[in-house]
């Protein structure tokens, strides 16, 4: 059976090859991956694994670096590099620290 | 290295489907082609995308494709080809004529 991913000569609409620039949260992604490769502890075969793991509605759905942070979240957690608690805590605070500085420069 | 290929023998690439991180291209699987050269040998990505250290390394190859045969319904000049490069593991012997 053909994986999700693999959809090379599946008929489909031009590629927008159109420059654009990266967001700052994209470059920290980007910044992140490059560390965890350093540190031994994401391959590139490791995260195109969990990349092409992704359910295919999101595979399609999301965006490259939203696909990178969800590849990065899965193999950290399965690594034991954090636990989904300290991953679901820390994400309510920075959400929380957010609205506040939107906030604060309204 | 040794591999079992050499650059203008005729292979067909296995038409295997197991699951994981497979970097042969769904639609070359069960495909005729020859071998164009030998671009070295690699730790096995299929393995070391599961963490595992990918070892022996494995002769990877550039295998060229004729369009028609991959595409029926091709298009293009029938000379044009897609090369693509392959895991030897990945390829059969195959008869000399009907690579093309």
């Amino acid at each position: 059976m053909r994986r999700h991913h693999d959809m090379g000569g599946i008929p489909d609409g031009p590629v927008d090859t159109s420059a654009h620039d990266a967001e700052l949260w994209e470059k920290r992604v980007d910044a992140v991956r490059n560390l965890l490769g350093q540190k031994n502890l994401l391959r590139t075969d490791e995260h195109r694994r969990h990349i092409e793991n992704l359910p295919p509605g999101d595979y399609d759905g999301l965006s490259y670096y939203e696909r990178w942070i969800l590849s990065i979240s899965n193999h950290l957690l399965e690594k034991g590099v954090f636990t989904a608690d300290d991953l679901g805590r820390k994400m309510a605070e920075v959400e929380a620290r957010e609205a506040k500085d939107r906030e604060h420069y309204k | 290295m040794k591999s079992r290929f050499h650059a203008g023998d005729a292979v067909t690439v296995r038409a295997a489907y197991p699951p994981g991180h497979i970097r042969t291209p769904h639609y070359i699987r069960g495909k005729r082609g020859v071998i164009e050269r030998i671009c070295g040998e690699f730790a096995n990505p299929e393995e070391l995308a599961f963490g595992r250290d990918g070892l022996p390394k494995r002769p990877l190859y550039r295998v060229r494709f004729g369009q028609r045969h991959v595409w029926p319904d091709y298009g293009g000049a029938p000379e044009d080809t897609v090369d693509i490069e392959i895991f030897e593991h990945w390829l059969e012997p195959a008869a000399r004529e009907a690579a093309t």
